[in-house]
């Protein structure tokens, strides 16, 4: 679950004032706006990486306005997948594992079941440079998802992506929500891509929120 | 009535116009690039055909010199692990952070690179002068003494080694820093396995180019350590300490010692690729 009380965040002089919204356990919501109208910096406030200037946020029916990005329990993933250079596929899979202390074994068998379920497979051993835009975007996913978080916070993930792999990474998505249980936040341009994900449609204009449900998920 | 060709030939002309104008354009500048080269290979082959094996060898076998080269390899080594270790925290601060003040910090942390190195090395002697300098003295001797090589070649190298990480740093987005937040990571994890094995490239670079940059100074060195053999000697002391003796042959084969070293240097940053690591060809 996903609670915005009265919410203030801003960038310099931008701000967003007194923004509040709920999404409940499960939900995919996908969050819509114009360009500059604010929609990643409420994402970066829900993930904790910009401090808010008012108001409550509450996820999992948890308080963690003052909580480090790091005890939110969200998956985070930005629209260029932001992947290690450094790092091997199978490295990026057991990050947030190894961070996290979880045994060789447990970690071996999580990333087995995530490279399978993301067709990661073949690229284990791959490092990101050479990947294509799909592959980064199931990479950047599963790593975001290895350690099992409640709330899941995408970031225009397929605005950089083909037909082919849009369409694709759009079916790996509808499989999250069914295969995890986790509540998605996901911000897109795309009223296509918004229709066939979202059960929960928030449309950020004039600085307030209007939900809406799609008659599909009516 | 004009001739149907006569647009024809217009574009012709204007064309070969276009290509001559290229051409002259081409041609002034790679004259103008060309001629610089030719001064930097003129000095080298002029150098080399001053000296001969003899008296590369008979410097070699000189026990000064043999003490400069060690006080250089050591000394230079030590600077860079110094700047490196001094650099990276100024480098990420300043990549990273916002804060009042920042424009003037960073124009502070060009001075070494702005202001005549015989400057520098008087103001370190000045420093040393002063009652807390004094107090450092009385437990460790840096004046005259190695230290102060040392510390005279840090000054300097830091500065190139804090541009070059901050070139770095600021190549690598904030977004991969937080995402490794949102996975698990303190500031300080996310730096240390995120950040900085994403910045080896430079991390490398900016350590060559302090030592590097170690091994060419002088003048600081000169005005805070002195000159005096086997004790603050090194290399780029020994040109000066031979040419003021007339000892030439010497001065010019301790001189190709040096060019040897900077030449490996280049060719070590430039087989790692590091020019990407900065943006842009070193």
């Amino acid at each position: 679950m996903i609670s915005l009380e009265r919410v203030t965040v801003g960038v310099g002089r931008f701000e967003l004032r007194e923004i509040s919204f709920s999404l409940r356990s499960g939900a995919y919501g996908v969050l819509m706006g114009r360009t500059g109208s604010g929609k990643t910096t409420l994402l970066e406030a829900i993930c904790g990486l910009r401090p808010v200037r008012a108001g409550r946020i509450r996820l999992q029916d948890q308080d963690v306005t003052d909580l480090p990005p790091a005890a939110r329990g969200i998956g985070f993933v930005p629209q260029e997948g932001a992947l290690f250079g450094h790092l091997t596929v199978r490295q990026h899979l057991e990050f947030a594992l190894v961070i996290r202390r979880w045994d060789p074994e447990r970690i071996r068998v999580r990333v087995g079941e995530l490279a399978e379920w993301l067709g990661l497979e073949a690229l284990l051993d791959r490092v990101p440079q050479g990947l294509s835009g799909g592959e980064t975007q199931r990479v950047a996913l599963g790593r975001a998802l290895s350690f099992q978080p409640g709330i899941l916070c995408l970031d225009e993930p397929l605005s950089a992506l083909d037909d082919e792999s849009r369409a694709d990474i759009c079916t790996v998505l509808e499989g999250v929500r069914t295969r995890t249980g986790v509540t998605v936040l996901h911000i897109t341009h795309n009223l296509a891509e918004a229709e066939r994900l979202a059960d929960t449609l928030l449309r950020l204009h004039h600085g307030s929120i209007d939900i809406q449900i799609p008659p599909a998920s009516r | 009535m004009s001739s149907p060709s006569a647009p024809h030939d217009e574009r012709g002309n204007a064309a070969r116009r276009s290509r001559r104008s290229d051409r002259t354009f081409l041609i002034c500048f790679s004259v103008l690039a060309g001629s610089y080269l030719l001064l930097l290979v003129s000095t080298l082959v002029a150098d080399l055909f001053y000296t001969s094996p003899g008296h590369l060898w008979r410097a070699l076998q000189s026990a000064e010199i043999r003490y400069a080269i060690r006080l250089s390899l050591l000394s230079c080594t030590l600077t860079a692990l110094l700047s490196l270790w001094v650099a990276v925290p100024i480098a990420y601060l300043m990549a990273r952070l916002k804060f009042p003040g920042k424009g003037l910090v960073d124009a502070l942390l060009d001075i070494p690179i702005v202001l005549p190195p015989l400057v520098i090395g008087l103001s370190l002697l000045i420093l040393f002068q002063t009652p807390p300098g004094r107090a450092v003295e009385r437990w460790v001797p840096v004046t005259y003494a190695v230290p102060s090589v040392i510390l005279a070649q840090f000054m300097v190298a830091c500065a190139f080694a804090v541009r070059t990480l901050r070139a770095t740093f600021d190549q690598i987005s904030p977004r991969h820093e937080q995402v490794a937040l949102t996975l698990g990571c303190s500031r300080s994890q996310a730096f240390w396995m995120v950040i900085l094995p994403e910045a080896r490239r430079g991390v490398l670079t900016a350590g060559t180019l302090a030592w590097a940059r170690a091994l060419g100074e002088f003048g600081p060195i000169l005005v805070f350590s002195g000159a005096t053999r086997f004790k603050t000697e090194v290399l780029s002391t020994t040109v000066f300490l031979e040419l003021s003796v007339g000892n030439l042959e010497a001065a010019v084969a301790v001189s190709l010692l040096m060019v040897a070293a900077a030449v490996a240097v280049l060719l070590l940053i430039r087989t790692q690729g590091l020019e990407s690591a900065l943006g842009r060809p070193l």
